[in-house]
């Protein structure tokens, strides 16, 4: 038996992550506990920062110096962190960011689970920037998708955020760990120091970033740079520089979604969800299925970037699209925007601080699954 | 490579700065950020510090320009969280030389938490504060070290409140080194960064400084050179105190240095638990 956040602590260490500086915070603290033990028996370091704003620059500082760096919190914390969470989309280094959902806005409900901040992960910090955000739904995947949001920071140099709630991050289940995973370093300088440029884009999208201390000696800010890094306002500079930092992701959208897909060949009310709402989610299609309704279900473990085309062909053969969601309709909004009225999107959202059970959603399948059925 | 301490000034200025990519600087005439910087960088020599190994960290602000200048490995943050930064790079990597560059609104208002707590931790970073009393990159607002009843462009019927003392604070809050210098004194100021870098533990040097555009213009100084004269006239070496009479003393700005004490270094003893645990002594 392993809990969620324990899991996440495994994956992490599993992926080489060497350094964690992090603030107490409920549900997430289990995290920083773990890791405060666990590093220095492996050569890491673990820092208790005075708040979460100084915990996030810790973070990008250990990496700037080629160490995997990561840190974890819930809400309040992550509200803190958004400032220094822009400056590491904009300088691209790479970290991991774990926010464990609790109910908001504010102080909220600290020992509760929400998933209120899908947008915030999405869209918290200031300014236009690309986002890496996944899901779990499980303490498995807590453990796969630590170490693939690790591996996803260091190939596209940039903060990936992990965002569990709280229930799946304080459950427990028996869970196999896989023995050996794949980990993903990040690539070196293949130039001597004169020739180095930290935001090269010429051969690839995603330049090479050297540690400080190896003797590249370049410079690093939060203003718009040029590829040696210096502040620019050169409007064609500036614009490429920006779009960059989108274009990286793009293009390898399809490496980065990963979505789970159960019953969806035939299915006529397709029940798609993300976290703990997926676990309820799959229970109730399975239900669903054996009382005879053509249910299926999606598993978003990539909430960010979202999977369109696959919704816009869910759309071309659902009838309907149920998101259910521990807050008042965020990600639904995508779906809306994917399928353009050519199905009825059905959001069920519950913020009260419980969990959606299967029988909510089991009794909106059965109501839509009806000839002429809709809600 | 003649050694650094071999180069005339100028010539050791030439060694260190980026000169092919970014000037002229940003700095108004008659600024004592400039100053500083060479006492900065004459330090940086004068402890024949390997320059690849340095890390000049800043947050925003006027002072917080100066990496862009500097031939080092160089990080211009967010405002207010140099120290952070700093401290997440020096524990990743102890080896490495921090430096941290900042000014009083970023090191004092905004980035006061990360300043006191830094103190405190005691992990091995020098920070440079160049005091100027006001904000001057937004246009001279009040600073908390601007002087009540001194005036600002967010304060134009004088400030209400009482300024910190950014040695008394640094000291108070436990820093292992503590030293104030003036732009005025340049050679002085040199000779305390160095042994701010020298220090084993958290060292922190204040830079009594001048804003002629803002802080000087808007509190009638005629000049940059009557602010910098102010600073020889209200500054005492610390080792003069003794003979002085109080009232002697009175609203004078100690200079020197203000603290030097031993206590642990973060740095070391995280490396020795990491070595207790793999021997098994833990």
């Amino acid at each position: 038996m392993m809990q969620g956040n324990e899991a996440i602590t495994r994956g992490a260490l599993d992926a080489g992550v060497r350094f964690f500086a992090g603030y107490p915070i409920t549900p997430s603290t289990e995290i920083a506990e773990i890791m405060s033990v666990e590093l220095p028996k492996v050569g890491g370091k673990f820092l208790q920062m005075e708040d979460e704003i100084g915990s996030l620059a810790a973070v990008i500082g250990a990496s700037l110096t080629g160490v995997k760096a990561m840190t974890a919190t819930s809400g309040p914390g992550f509200s803190l962190m958004q400032e220094n969470l822009g400056y590491a989309y904009m300088t691209e280094v790479p970290c991991l960011v774990v926010n464990v959902m609790r109910g908001g806005p504010s102080t909220g409900l600290p020992t509760h689970p929400s998933q209120g901040d899908v947008m915030q992960a999405r869209w918290g910090t200031h300014g236009d920037h690309p986002a890496i955000v996944l899901a779990p739904s499980s303490v498995l995947d807590c453990y796969v998708l630590t170490v693939r949001a690790i591996n996803l920071a260091e190939r596209f140099r940039t903060p990936v955020i992990l965002l569990p709630d709280e229930v799946v991050a304080h459950m427990r289940e028996d869970v196999t760990l896989p023995k050996k995973v794949d980990v993903v370093d990040r690539e070196a300088p293949h130039v001597p120091p004169e020739w180095y440029y930290p935001y090269d884009d010429s051969t690839t999208d995603v330049g090479p970033l050297a540690p400080f201390g190896t003797g590249f000696r370049f410079h690093v800010t939060g203003l718009t740079h040029d590829r040696a890094g210096f502040a620019t306002t050169v409007p064609a500079e500036v614009d490429r520089a920006i779009r960059n930092l989108k274009r990286k992701m793009d293009r390898f959208r399809l490496d980065i979604i990963q979505v789970e897909r159960v019953h969806l060949t035939d299915a006529e009310v397709v029940v798609a969800a993300y976290g703990i709402c997926a676990r309820s989610a799959e229970a109730a299609v399975l239900q669903a299925r054996a009382q005879g309704y053509r249910a299926g279900f999606v598993n978003l473990k990539t909430i960010w970037p979202f999977c369109f085309k696959l919704m816009q062909r869910v759309a071309d053969t659902a009838k309907a699209i149920i998101v259910p969601e521990l807050n008042l309709g965020q990600l639904v909004r995508e779906f809306e925007r994917a399928v353009c009225g050519r199905t009825q999107v059905v959001p069920i959202s519950r913020v009260d601080g419980e969990a959606i059970t299967p029988r909510q959603i089991l009794d909106v399948i059965a109501e839509l699954a009806r000839p002429g059925g809709t809600t | 490579m003649e050694t650094a301490r071999e180069l005339n000034p100028s010539e050791l200025m030439h060694e260190y700065l980026r000169q092919k990519k970014k000037f002229p600087h940003i700095w108004c005439s008659g600024c004592g950020i400039g100053t500083t910087m060479g006492a900065v960088i004459r330090a940086i020599a004068d402890c024949e510090l390997d320059r690849d190994r340095v890390v000049m960290v800043s947050g925003i602000g006027c002072s917080s320009r100066m990496p862009i200048y500097v031939d080092f490995n160089t990080l211009h943050t967010t405002h207010g969280r140099p120290i952070a930064f700093a401290t997440g790079i020096k524990l990743a990597r102890p080896e490495l030389e921090v430096i941290v560059i900042t000014g009083d609104g970023d090191a004092a208002a905004i980035g006061g938490n990360h300043l006191i707590h830094a103190c405190r931790r005691n992990i091995n970073l020098t920070v440079v504060c160049i005091n100027n009393s006001i904000y001057g990159m937004t246009g001279g607002q009040a600073s908390p070290t601007t002087p009540q009843g001194r005036v600002a462009s967010t304060a134009r019927y004088g400030d209400f409140e009482r300024a910190f003392d950014l040695c008394d604070l640094t000291a108070g809050a436990g820093a292992a080194f503590v030293a104030r210098g003036a732009v005025y004194y340049a050679r002085q100021l040199e000779k305390l960064v160095a042994q701010a870098i020298r220090k084993k533990g958290f060292a922190f040097v204040e830079v009594v400084s001048q804003c002629p555009t803002y802080y000087g213009r808007f509190n009638k100084f005629k000049s940059p050179v009557e602010m910098l004269y102010w600073q020889r006239d209200n500054t005492v070496n610390v080792k003069a105190v003794a003979k002085m009479k109080p009232e002697e003393l009175e609203g004078k700005l100690l200079t020197g240095v203000l603290a030097d004490r031993e206590y642990p270094e973060f740095t070391e003893l995280y490396d020795k638990l990491i070595a207790d645990l793999a021997a098994g002594r833990k």
